[in-house]
């Protein structure tokens, strides 16, 4: 309400002012009085409200689509997916938060539709010392791709390490974040988060029971006291190398017990990389190219079972991605996945098998609204076939516009 | 350990000792209102543009070190008509700097009390990249430069008053100045009154207005919608019913499409800017740009004739 007193407060000013324009010449029409003018989407609704559509169709030369596929907002089948179909609302709350929530809708393989609140949070704007705090439930932000949604990304489907570290719907729980951006001359911030450790969105820690890691069964119930959280410290900088390449490079770890017993612990440590060159004379921030580079390795303490001993698992993973921005609404791009380490007690489960991946993308955007996408991937498994896969991606978007976080 | 605390130390007081020699931190979002900020301010702000003069303001990156500019912010100067809505909010966010929050004493939106021409009547994107509060391109228009100049010199003074002297005097003499100069871009324009032009994107619109040019034909089908075969030709038959010589091109926008269409047409492209620094010799100064801008459309319509 403050905005819209202090516009109402500048109009006779500025009515003022406009009568003081130089005499003209020619005499210019004459100048309706000024009007005030809200900033579009912002200051006209208390919310803003969007709606993304993301879909695929597609074949794989393999059956097992959801075998492949290790993201829960991946193409499931052969045939037409809905990927995710999101429902965005966000808004100042009041001086002194700013409101987000992202409610998921999707229809799995049998025609079932599941709704799923994928993030509701706030986030302070007002705190001193270049402080912020973000609370509710939320993607927790380990890496560049965790933390961001689907239909940002620059690919079909997620990296196979993140399905690997984080399941299906990436690392994502109920908790708070405190940040500080650091006093330095160059972009730095310093983020540490506490999220509760356990549910199908926090697979590598408390996870849900009937689920295995590694093999081995777990209990999430284990995870009792205020210490069995998931603690996630993250650092990261930039630096703009000349007028028109920005590299940003980050470390991040995730702490806490696992569902495998108690006092058994999860950590996930990753570095990340994002380079990025725009021209000057950029048209619709086309052309470009952008590097982006993350890898993780964890290592997982699973407790003794009645018939297993205490053992400790690690493995790893990493990606690496490169897009050329061609010309204005067109992208190419390549991506190289790999995933490895120890397989655990069950050499039949395929998600603890290495696998390596390539794939390359080309995506026209008609409007920033909207995007065509074709992407082909060559899958290299051990245990399973070798798959080719390609995919057609569609995406639509309407409403408010979500801004592009760097 | 004590060495890296005493570097620590040097570079907490060196951030310290820079923050404080200018009396106010402004940043604007584009960079004609960076100019406007430098001409007001003076020797007494220091000025940081986000957008580069030469590129699509529609779709600037969102950097992070762009969060520290804004982070030290006193000012904020933006359009505010929607013009930086993809990339400015998470800046903000980013920036935690309660002064330039939305309502904040240093948040600065140009386009308030500025009479916005092409407000959709209805919010409809099948129509293209409309700007719900209008045409976001007013500061073509010098009429309208002057009257950010005097917002931007009250919220100046209101943030440092010891300084309001001089913000006043600055500002009383780039009014002058461009109110002599206003008449002189008006006399140079006033024997091609009625003239049609063809431009890339919307940009020109109030430019024309002010000037008595007919600027509603344009490369893009649609705002924001990359030029189409189909409406090149369209284009392009206007232009010979309606014998219009010249096509204006911006640095980011496709000179190849323009040349394309004026080789047809016996047309000329002409190189405009709608950003102080986009053109050789007009880097922060608004006054030279709007001069090269009017240069460059004269010589252009007379060529073409």
């Amino acid at each position: 309400m403050k905005g819209w007193v202090l516009i109402a407060l500048a109009a006779p000013l500025a009515a003022a002012r406009a009568q003081e324009a130089p005499p003209q010449p020619e005499p210019p029409p004459p100048a309706p009085p000024p009007i005030t003018v809200a900033s579009g989407n912002a200051g006209k609704n208390y919310l803003n409200l969007s709606l993304d559509g993301l879909f695929a169709v597609g074949a794989s030369t393999e059956p097992d689509v959801e075998g492949l596929e290790t993201g829960g907002h991946d193409p499931a089948q052969r045939g037409f997916t809905v990927q995710n179909v999101e429902v965005v609302f966000d808004g100042a709350v009041d001086p002194y938060f700013k409101g987000q929530a992202n409610v998921v809708l999707q229809i799995d393989p049998e025609g079932e539709t599941t709704i799923e609140l994928e993030e509701a949070y706030a986030t302070t704007t007002s705190l001193p010392k270049n402080l912020q705090v973000k609370a509710g439930q939320f993607f927790t932000e380990f890496g560049r791709l965790n933390p961001t949604h689907p239909h940002t990304w620059d690919f079909v489907d997620q990296p196979l390490v993140s399905g690997r570290m984080f399941g299906g719907d990436g690392l994502r729980s109920v908790g708070a974040r405190l940040s500080w951006l650091m006093p330095t001359p160059f972009y730095s911030e310093i983020l540490l988060t506490a999220q509760n450790a356990r549910g199908e969105t926090a697979t590598s820690f408390g996870g849900v029971a009937g689920d295995t890691q590694f093999g081995r069964p777990l209990d999430p119930d284990v995870v009792k006291s205020f210490g069995d959280m998931l603690y996630v410290p993250r650092y990261d900088a930039s630096f703009d190398l000349g007028d028109t390449h920005t590299l940003v490079v980050g470390a991040s770890g995730a702490f806490g017990p696992n569902g495998t017993g108690p006092d058994a612990n999860t950590s996930i440590a990753g570095v990340d990389l994002f380079w990025k060159w725009k021209s000057a004379r950029a048209d619709k921030g086309f052309p470009f190219v952008k590097v982006q580079a993350e890898g993780m390795t964890r290592r997982y303490d699973a407790a003794a079972t009645a018939t297993l001993p205490a053992a400790t698992f690690e493995d790893h993973g990493a990606y690496a991605q490169v897009v050329w921005g061609v010309k204005p609404m067109w992208t190419l791009g390549g991506r190289f996945d790999t995933v490895g380490g120890d397989v655990g007690d069950d050499p039949a489960d395929p998600r603890f098998q290495p696998r390596r991946r390539g794939a390359l993308e080309g995506t026209w955007y008609p409007t920033e609204y909207s995007k065509l996408r074709l992407q082909y991937a060559y899958d290299d498994r051990t245990g399973s076939k070798d798959a080719h896969s390609v995919w057609l991606q569609f995406e639509f978007l309407l409403g408010a516009h979500a801004a592009h976080k760097f | 350990m004590t060495r890296t605390y005493r570097s620590l130390a040097a570079i907490v007081a060196l951030v310290a000792a820079s923050h404080a020699r200018a009396s106010l931190r402004v940043v604007a979002t584009t960079p004609e209102y960076g100019a406007i900020a430098a001409t007001v301010g003076g020797d007494r702000v220091t000025v940081a543009t986000l957008a580069k003069p030469t590129e699509d303001p529609h779709f600037v990156d969102a950097k992070p070190s762009h969060i520290v500019t804004l982070n030290h912010a006193d000012v904020l100067i933006e359009g505010g008509a929607d013009l930086e809505v993809g990339w400015l909010p998470p800046l903000i966010e980013g920036a935690r700097n309660p002064k330039i929050n939305a309502g904040g004493p240093g948040r600065l939106r140009a386009s308030e009390g500025i009479q916005l021409l092409d407000v959709p009547a209805v919010l409809d994107r099948s129509q293209g990249d409309v700007h719900a509060a209008g045409n976001p391109h007013f500061m073509m228009d010098p009429v309208n430069a002057g009257v950010v100049a005097q917002h931007v010199a009250d919220v100046f003074c209101r943030l440092d008053a010891a300084s309001c002297s001089t913000y006043k005097s600055n500002l009383s003499d780039f009014q002058s100045k461009l109110d002599a100069k206003t008449k002189e871009w008006a006399a140079a324009l006033a024997p091609l009154k009625g003239t049609p032009i063809v431009t890339y994107h919307p940009t020109w619109r109030y430019f024309a207005q002010r000037f008595g040019l007919v600027s509603d034909i344009y490369l893009e089908p649609k705002p924001g919608i990359p030029p189409s075969p189909p409406h090149l030709a369209e284009v392009m038959t206007k232009m010979n019913e309606q014998k219009i010589r010249v096509v204006l091109v911006e640095p980011f926008q496709s000179r190849k499409t323009a040349e394309a269409v004026a080789t047809r047409t016996g047309a000329t492209v002409v190189d405009v800017c709608q950003f102080p620094g986009g053109l050789p010799g007009t880097d922060r100064d608004y006054l030279a740009l709007i001069d090269a801008d009017v240069r460059a459309i004269v010589a252009g319509l007379r060529q073409g004739k």
